[in-house]
């Protein structure tokens, strides 16, 4: 397997992690060539998440906007909410297989430990997560619903007490317990082989979109949009289209302003965190910065390496949208077509609305709704001045 | 023979270990860091080892996490961690090493980096997230600029990742005692002995090597140089002792430890 892509990823991780790396790369490897696993993967897909996932002509949104047509990639009615669960199901059963007895995962937001959670239970693992205190008093739900599901989740005090912190703690844990435990990585972050792994399990995304598009429309997109934190929902919808004529559109949480968001390929520059070389938010000693997003699930303040090097070779493009621009298209979408879109879907729905318009009708836009917003109206009431 | 070398030489012509010391740049204070070095060398210590702070230390427990996080709070940058080593190297001979992570490297740029390192009297670095197969390029930059590399050792390391982690080390090879994070421990874990054997076969007696995470206590620094260990380094506990003292008492308990650690670094006591 490549350790890098272009100069970005390698493994930038203490060396009592790098043969568990080198095990998991092995173990991967195999997996994905046999048969038995392919099959499991398939089954669980299918009857456990809900796989395959609608592609969805959004007509009214289409008309409103009077331009290219918008169709959704309804991630958000995967069991759990979002496109998470599609890595974990694979990861999980990579666990099992490895036999390791204990699971570790991280989580922001708390879409990613949800899965986690999900995942570990229907396939008997016992999970660990971590989670920022700061992320866990924004996402009580999301911690509650975890415990519901069997997860211990471990609060994080240190640094800036959100995700970057949890998976720093998360890796600490990796290094004590490494010979029984699984590290479950949520996004195509981390030192190598995890971007690939996580990519190849999101890969699915992509793939029904082009099989999908081809029944609905006979032809591919002529772009595909999706809102990139880490960037796994991204990479998933884009790596099947790397060949194709379809322009690939990655869009970042701008925040409020140039100083306070959480959009590393826009105004980051390149470094090495959490065991990856690719662009982060840091100032200029290196210290890495805190960030700031309305989506708790952008507020990340580095990028999966694929992403850099897609930036860098120019085969996608990164845009930033901000918290105010994601939370009217949050609310276009809720009154068009009756969807809430998760606020980190919002951003990237928010730029296919942007360009949309200046689009001819007959070209096509799909945007992949990672997850539904369900779990952010109690932030978006607050946005609004309500309590509820 | 960089000055990391020659001073194992002359322990080992004394029947001595190295106690090596690590002290966080910049903790609490960058002028405190200026005193420490002389101050931790006329106790005992052989050689320095200075942390620049880092947010993100993913390979530190607490008591190292906490001390960078109060040394970027009061304003220690890479450079003037590095300053500060050098205004302490007029008052001491002592070999100083830095310790931090590839990023604070990587944004001021790996050659200025190790030019401004050297200049400053630095001689040798650890990189804790950067292991062999990312190092290529960095250890012949630092050879140019005569600048040892340490690399660590892990009880999970692979004999042929082994072989590469001594050929990479320049100085010594530093040996993790543990499966963990850095922090002090009550004992010494048993898979330090089994490492030190491990390592021994590769590096055939022509690199000292050092074991550090967990050790807090003469008896454990004992313990080690009679099995075998060339020096040992001590962070956590020094940092914890400087939590838990105020006033003059963190200079005397300093002294008072770091004397008693050194007094057990005998090889055949």
């Amino acid at each position: 397997m490549k350790r890098k892509f272009g100069r970005y990823g390698g493994q930038f991780v203490p060396e009592t992690l790098m043969p568990a790396l080198q095990e998991l790369e092995d173990a991967y490897t195999k997996a994905k060539r046999d048969g038995d696993f392919i099959a499991q993967l398939e089954w669980y897909r299918r009857k456990y998440a809900g796989r395959p996932t609608p592609l969805y002509l959004a007509k009214n949104l289409t008309r409103m906007i009077g331009g290219a047509k918008i169709y959704l990639k309804r991630e958000d009615l995967l069991h759990g909410g979002a496109h998470k669960i599609n890595n974990c199901l694979g990861q999980a059963l990579l666990a099992k297989r490895m036999g390791k007895t204990r699971v570790i995962a991280e989580t922001g937001a708390g879409q990613h430990g949800v899965a986690s959670a999900m995942a570990c239970a229907a396939l008997s693992l016992p999970l660990e997560v971590y989670m920022g205190s700061n992320d866990i008093e924004r996402q009580r739900l999301n911690v509650f619903r975890m415990r519901l599901l069997g997860a211990k989740v471990n609060p994080v005090d240190t640094g800036s007490r959100t995700l970057k912190d949890a998976i720093n703690e998360a890796l600490r844990d990796w290094v004590t317990n490494v010979e029984n435990t699984y590290y479950m990585i949520g996004s195509v972050v981390g030192p190598h082989p995890y971007p690939t792994i996580v990519r190849d399990f999101q890969s699915i995304i992509g793939r029904e979109i082009k099989k999908q598009m081809i029944n609905e429309e006979g032809r591919f997109p002529d772009c595909v949009v999706a809102c990139v934190g880490g960037g796994s929902n991204a990479m998933g919808t884009f790596y099947p289209f790397i060949k194709d004529k379809v322009s690939l559109i990655g869009v970042e949480a701008g925040g409020q302003n140039k100083d306070r968001n959480a959009a590393s390929l826009i105004y980051g520059s390149e470094g090495v965190l959490h065991g990856m070389f690719t662009y982060v938010l840091q100032d200029e000693n290196g210290q890495i910065k805190e960030t700031h997003s309305v989506a708790a699930g952008l507020d990340y303040p580095a990028v999966g390496p694929e992403h850099s090097y897609l930036k860098e070779i120019s085969r996608a493009e990164y845009v930033a949208i901000s918290d105010e621009e994601a939370l009217r298209a949050f609310d276009t979408l809720s009154k068009t077509e009756g969807i809430l879109p998760a606020l980190e879907s919002a951003h990237a729905l928010a730029y296919a609305m942007n360009i949309a318009k200046d689009m001819k009708k007959d070209e096509l836009i799909v945007v992949t709704l990672s997850g539904r917003g369900d779990k952010d109206v109690e932030i978006i009431a607050k946005q609004m001045g309500y309590e509820i | 023979m960089s000055r990391i070398s020659s001073r194992f030489t002359e322990l080992r012509k004394d029947g001595m270990g190295a106690l090596i010391c690590y002290i966080m740049g910049g903790y609490p204070s960058i002028d405190f860091t200026v005193k420490l070095i002389p101050f931790l060398a006329n106790c005992g210590a052989d050689i320095i080892e200075v942390g620049i702070p880092f947010s993100d230390p993913i390979a530190d427990g607490r008591s190292i996490q906490n001390a960078s996080a109060k040394a970027l709070a009061s304003g220690a940058t890479p450079t003037k961690v590095i300053d500060a080593i050098a205004e302490a190297r007029k008052e001491a001979e002592v070999p100083v090493l830095t310790m931090t992570y590839f990023n604070i490297i990587y944004k001021l740029g790996v050659d200025n980096f190790l030019h401004y390192a050297a200049r400053h009297g630095v001689d040798g670095v650890i990189v804790p997230d950067l292991p062999v197969d990312e190092a290529i390029e960095f250890c012949e930059k630092a050879k140019g600029k005569g600048v040892d590399t340490v690399f660590l050792a892990s009880p999970t390391t692979t004999e042929d990742r082994l072989q590469r982690v001594v050929r990479l080390s320049t100085g010594f090879v530093y040996l993790v005692s543990l499966l963990g994070v850095t922090g002090a421990r009550r004992e010494v874990s048993s898979r330090a002995f089994e490492l030190i054997k491990r390592v021994k076969v590769h590096t055939k007696g022509r690199l000292p090597l050092a074991v550090g995470f967990g050790i807090s206590k003469p008896e454990h620094v004992a313990q080690l140089i009679r099995s075998g260990a060339d020096g040992v380094v001590v962070g956590s506990a020094l940092i914890d002792l400087m939590e838990g003292s105020t006033g003059d008492r963190i200079i005397d308990n300093l002294a008072i430890f770091v004397t008693s650690m050194k007094k057990a670094a005998k090889r055949d006591a």
